[in-house]
C-alpha cells in the first residue's frame, strides 16, 4: 500500500538517480532534435506544396494575360462580338494568297513569255546557221565539181593535142566561120604534149603547162566550229607569182638560153608551111639578093617565103636576136604537123624530140 | 603409164574442177541463170567441191554457193537441207581469209531470208564461228562476219540474244574503231539491228561504251556511215528514258542538227527518227531538244521532203506537243501548224495523214489559245472532211474524229467554229453547238457576227431531240438573242406568218 508505494518510489528515486540525471539531458536533446527535424520536414513539405500551387496559379495567370491582346484585337473576336460569320472571310484570305502564289511561282506568265521568245530566237539562229552550213556545203560541192570538170577537159585536151589548128589548116575547134576560137582550141594551144603515161593525171596533180584553173574563191574555214571540213580542193593557198622587174631592152628571159640548149639542140630548120618552100625560098632569095642588100641580119637558121615575110620581118625586128626561138620552134613543129597531116607518123618522133 | 602422165590426169581433173566452179560462180552472179542452174542440180555438185583439196576451188565453190543462196530463199533452204552449213562452219575455223570471207558470205546469204533459216545457222554453231572471224586481222573478213551477224540479229529478239550471248558486242564496238569506212558502216548497222528489239539488248550494247564511239562518228563526212550511226542511236534511245538520257548526254545534239541539212535524204530521215525517239519519253527530254533549236530544223526538214520521209518529223512534233501546253505553244510559235496543214493537203497516203492529224490534235487540245491557232490555220474543216470521207481508212477516220473532238472542246474562236456548223454530223455538231453556247452569252460582237453570217439560222434548222444535250445548248444559244430574232429565223416562220395573216380579221 501506501507504505510500499512510498518505499518503491524512494527506491526508484534513489536507485539510478545520477545515471538518469546524466542521460536525461542527452535524451532530451535527442528528442528535441528529432522533433525539430520532423517539424522541419513538415514545414518543407508544406512550403513546396505551396510553391507548386503558386506556380500553377502564376502559369495560368500569365497565359491569360498574354492572350489578352490577341483576344481583344482579332477579327474573330470583333466579329464574334459583332455576330458576323468567319468562314467566308478566311477563304477570301486563302484564295487571295493561293492566287498570288500560283501566279508568281507555279504558272509564271512572264517566265513563260520570255521562254517562248527565247525559243523563237533560238529557232531563228539555228535556222540561219543551218542555212549557212548548207550554203557552204553546196559551194564546196560545186567547187569540187568544177575542178573535176576542168581537169577532165584538160585531160581531153592532152589526148587531143594533135587537133590544134596550124597555120595551114584550121583545126576542128577553130572553124573559120566562128567569130573566135572555141575554148577547146585555146586549151589545145596551151597544152604541152606529154608522152602518154599509164595513168592520166587526175585529181590533184595539175597538168603541166596549163595555167591554173580559175582558182575558185572558197573560204578556207567554216564558221561553225562543230563541223569538220572535208578535204576541199583549194585548201592550199595559192601564192601570187613572183613578179620580177622587167628589164628594159632586148634581153632574153632567164632560163631561155638554157632551155634552148637543152631542148632544141639540133634545130631542124624547117619552114612553116609548104613542103617545097625551101627550094622556092632559095630561089627567091637568090633573086632578092641580086636586087637589094638584106637589111635584116638573118640568122642562118631560117629562110622565109613571100607570104610569110611580113610576119617574120616583124617578129625578126623585135624578137630575132633574142627571144622566142623556142616559140618559133613550136610554131615550126605545129606547122610541120599541119603540113604532114594528122596521119604523119614520121613526124611524130621528131616532134617529140623537139618538144621535150 | 609414166608418172608424168598419171600426174597429168590429176592436173587435168583439177583444172576442169576449177573451171567448172569459176564458171558457175560467174553464172550465179546473174539472176536469170539461177533457175537453170538450180534445175541442173548445182547444189549437190557444189557440195563436195567445198571439201576439195585445192583451196581456190573451195573458195570459189563457197562464193558460188553464196551467190546462189543470196538470190532466193528456196535455194537457201536447199543449202540448209543439204547439210552444207556444218561443213562450212567447221572449215571457218581453220581456213585462210579468202575462204572465211566466202563462207561468211554464204552464212549471210542464208540467214537473210527468214528467221527459221537464221535459226538453222545459229543451230549449227555459225554464230560462234562468225564471232571468231571478228577477231581476225583482215578487214574484209571482219566485214563479212559482221554483215552476217547483222542479218542474223535482224529478225527477232531471240536471235539477237544468241548473237549477244556469243560475245559479239565488244568485238563489234572494236570494229567501229577500225579505219575502214565499210567496216564501220556494217558494224554500226549490226549494232542497230541488235539493239532494236528489247531494252535489255540495247542496254548490253550501251554497256560496252558504244554510244561514245557512235557519237564521234556523227562528224564523219561519209553519208552511208551517218545513216547507220543515226539509225543505231535511235534504236538504242527508243526503249526507255534512261537510255534516251544516255544518248543525249553523249552531246550529239548541236552536231546532229547539222546533219538535218545533209545531202543524203536517209541521213536526214534517221536524224529525225532519232529526235522522235528521244522526245517521246518525257517533257524534260523534249525541253532539252527544243533548247537546241531543233524545232526549226525539223519544220524545215518536213517542208523539204515528201512522202514517207516526212513521217518521223511529223510524229516528233506531235510527241513534243503532247507533253505539256507550253511545249505545244513552242511548236505553234515555230510555225508548226501551217506546216502540218501543208502536209495534210500534199500527202496522199493515209498513214501519213493519220499521223499528221494526230499531231494536230496533240497541239490543239490544251487550251483555247492552242485551239485558236489550229482554227486560224483553217484546219478544222479539213479534219472534218477527213472524218467524213468514206475513202479514208478506219484509222484515219478514228484519229481525225478524236482530234476534232478534243480541239473542239477547247475552241472558242467563233469564225473557226462556224464552217463546221454546216457539214458536220450530229456527234460533232453537238460539240460545236456546245462551244457556241459557252462563247455567245458573253460576247456581243460575236453574237452579231453569228447572226449576220447565218449561223443563227443554221442553228434553228438543227433538229434535236428535246431533252438531249444538243437541245439544251440550242436553248442556251437562243436565250442569248431576243425572241423576235429567234422566231424570225425559225424555219417555217414565213408560213406561220402567212397563216396568221389568213386568220387575221381586221378590226
Amino acid at each position: 500500500d501506501m507504505a510500499e508505494l512510498l518505499k518503491l518510489q524512494s527506491e526508484i528515486k534513489e536507485f539510478p538517480k545520477d545515471q538518469a540525471q546524466e542521460t536525461r539531458q542527452e535524451e532530451n536533446q535527442a528528442a528535441t532534435r528529432i522533433q525539430s527535424w520532423f517539424r522541419a520536414c513538415k514545414v518543407r513539405a508544406y512550403l513546396s506544396h505551396l510553391h507548386k500551387k503558386a506556380i500553377i496559379i502564376q502559369k495560368i495567370w500569365r497565359g491569360f494575360t498574354a492572350r489578352a491582346p490577341q483576344r481583344s484585337c482579332t477579327a474573330t473576336f470583333s466579329m464574334l462580338h459583332a455576330n458576323i460569320s468567319v468562314k467566308p472571310l478566311c477563304s477570301q484570305i486563302q484564295r487571295r494568297w493561293r492566287g498570288f502564289f500560283v501566279r508568281k511561282y507555279i504558272h509564271n506568265f512572264y517566265a513563260r513569255k520570255s521562254y517562248l521568245e527565247g525559243v523563237t530566237m533560238k529557232n531563228e539562229s539555228v535556222r540561219r546557221e543551218l542555212d549557212e552550213l548548207e550554203e557552204l556545203q553546196k559551194r564546196e560541192r560545186d567547187c569540187l565539181a568544177m575542178v573535176k570538170e576542168q581537169t577532165a577537159k584538160v585531160y581531153q585536151a592532152h589526148r587531143l593535142h594533135h587537133l590544134v589548128s596550124t597555120k595551114q589548116c584550121p583545126g576542128v575547134f577553130n572553124s573559120p566561120f566562128r567569130p573566135a576560137p572555141h575554148e577547146m582550141e585555146l586549151l589545145l594551144r596551151q597544152v604541152k604534149y606529154q608522152t602518154p603515161t599509164r595513168l592520166a593525171p587526175r585529181g590533184r596533180a595539175r597538168p603541166l603547162g596549163i595555167p591554173s584553173p580559175t582558182a575558185p574563191s572558197f573560204p578556207g574555214t567554216l564558221g561553225s566550229p562543230w563541223i569538220k571540213t572535208s578535204r576541199t580542193c583549194c585548201s592550199r593557198p595559192v601564192l601570187p607569182p613572183i613578179v620580177s622587174k622587167k628589164q628594159q631592152g632586148l634581153y632574153r628571159e632567164p632560163g631561155e638560153v638554157w632551155e634552148q640548149r637543152v631542148q632544141c639542140p639540133d634545130l631542124m630548120l624547117c619552114l612553116q608551111t609548104s613542103y617545097t618552100h625551101l627550094e622556092e625560098a632559095q630561089n627567091q632569095l637568090q633573086q632578092k639578093e641580086t636586087v637589094r642588100v638584106p637589111q635584116k641580119h638573118i640568122s642562118y637558121t631560117n629562110t622565109t617565103t613571100d607570104s610569110h615575110t611580113v610576119m617574120l620581118q616583124k617578129s625578126s625586128h623585135i624578137y630575132w636576136s633574142s627571144h622566142n626561138i623556142k616559140a618559133t620552134c613550136l610554131i615550126v613543129c605545129k606547122s610541120l604537123l599541119g603540113s604532114y597531116g594528122l596521119g604523119g607518123r614520121a613526124g611524130y618522133p621528131l616532134i617529140t624530140r623537139l618538144a621535150v | 603409164m609414166s608418172q608424168r602422165q598419171i600426174v597429168q590426169v590429176f592436173e587435168q581433173y583439177q583444172k576442169s574442177r576449177m573451171q567448172f566452179v569459176q564458171t558457175v560462180a560467174d553464172l550465179a552472179a546473174r539472176p536469170q541463170n539461177i533457175e537453170i542452174l538450180r534445175n541442173a542440180g548445182v547444189m549437190s555438185m557444189l557440195r563436195p567441191l567445198l571439201l576439195d583439196v585445192v583451196p581456190s576451188v573451195q573458195q570459189t565453190a563457197a562464193l558460188a554457193l553464196g551467190r546462189l543462196a543470196d538470190h532466193s530463199d528456196d535455194l537457201a533452204e536447199a543449202v540448209v537441207k543439204e547439210d552444207i552449213l556444218p561443213q562450212l562452219v567447221q572449215s571457218l575455223a581453220s581456213q585462210n581469209r579468202f575462204y572465211k570471207k566466202a563462207a561468211a558470205f554464204v552464212l549471210r546469204a542464208v540467214a537473210k531470208h527468214s528467221p527459221e533459216l537464221s535459226q538453222a545457222v545459229v543451230a549449227c554453231g555459225g554464230v560462234d564461228a562468225l564471232v571468231l572471224c571478228l577477231e581476225e586481222f583482215d578487214p574484209g573478213v571482219k566485214e563479212a562476219a559482221t554483215w552476217a551477224l547483222g542479218y542474223i540479229a535482224r529478225h527477232n529478239a531471240l536471235l539477237s540474244q544468241s548473237v549477244v550471248d556469243a560475245g559479239a558486242v565488244p568485238l563489234l564496238v572494236l570494229c567501229l574503231l577500225e579505219p575502214e569506212i565499210a567496216l564501220k558502216r556494217i558494224a554500226a548497222s549490226t549494232l542497230s539491228d541488235i539493239s532494236k528489239h528489247t531494252p535489255e539488248l540495247a542496254q548490253t550494247v550501251v554497256d560496252t561504251g558504244a554510244i561514245a564511239h557512235l557519237a564521234q562518228m556523227i562528224l564523219n563526212p561519209d553519208a552511208k556511215l551517218k545513216r547507220q550511226v543515226f539509225s543505231a542511236l535511235s534504236q538504242i534511245s527508243k526503249h526507255s528514258v534512261s537510255l534516251a538520257e544516255m544518248v543525249i548526254e553523249a552531246e550529239i545534239f548541236p552536231a546532229a542538227l547539222a546533219s538535218l541539212r545533209d545531202q543524203d535524204e536517209y541521213v536526214r530521215k534517221n536524224v529525225a527518227t532519232l529526235m522522235r525517239e528521244v522526245v517521246k519519253h518525257s517533257p524534260e527530254l523534249s525541253q532539252v531538244i527544243i533548247n537546241y533549236g531543233a524545232l526549226s530544223g525539223v519544220i524545215d526538214y518536213v517542208n523539204d521532203c515528201r512522202g514517207n520521209l516526212r513521217l518521223p518529223g511529223i510524229m516528233m512534233l506531235g510527241y513534243v506537243a503532247a507533253h505539256s501546253e507550253n511545249l505545244a505553244m513552242a511548236v505553234i510559235i515555230s510555225k508548226g501548224v501551217p506546216q502540218l496543214g501543208l502536209c495534210l493537203s500534199e500527202e496522199s497516203e493515209h498513214h501519213i495523214k493519220a499521223a499528221t492529224v494526230w499531231s494536230i490534235g496533240q497541239i490543239g487540245h490544251h487550251t483555247p489559245e492552242h485551239a485558236k491557232a489550229v482554227a486560224t490555220a483553217h484546219l478544222l474543216p479539213k479534219l472534218l472532211e477527213l472524218y467524213m470521207d468514206a475513202r479514208s481508212s478506219e484509222d484515219l477516220q478514228a484519229k481525225s474524229k478524236k482530234a476534232l473532238k478534243s480541239i473542239l472542246q477547247k475552241c472558242t474562236y467563233v469564225p473557226g467554229l462556224e464552217p463546221l456548223l454546216y457539214d458536220a454530223p450530229s456527234n460533232i455538231l453537238k460539240h460545236v453547238v456546245c462551244q457556241f453556247s459557252k462563247v455567245l452569252p458573253h460576247d456581243s460582237k460575236a453574237r452579231r457576227l453569228f447572226v449576220t453570217s447565218g449561223g443563227l439560222k443554221k442553228v434553228q434548222e438543227i433538229e434535236a431531240e428535246p431533252g438531249s444535250a444538243l437541245q439544251e445548248h440550242i436553248n442556251a444559244i437562243n436565250n442569248c438573242f431576243p425572241e423576235e430574232l429567234v422566231r424570225y429565223y425559225t424555219p417555217g416562220y414565213s408560213d406561220a406568218l402567212l397563216e396568221r395573216l389568213d386568220n387575221y380579221q381586221s378590226a
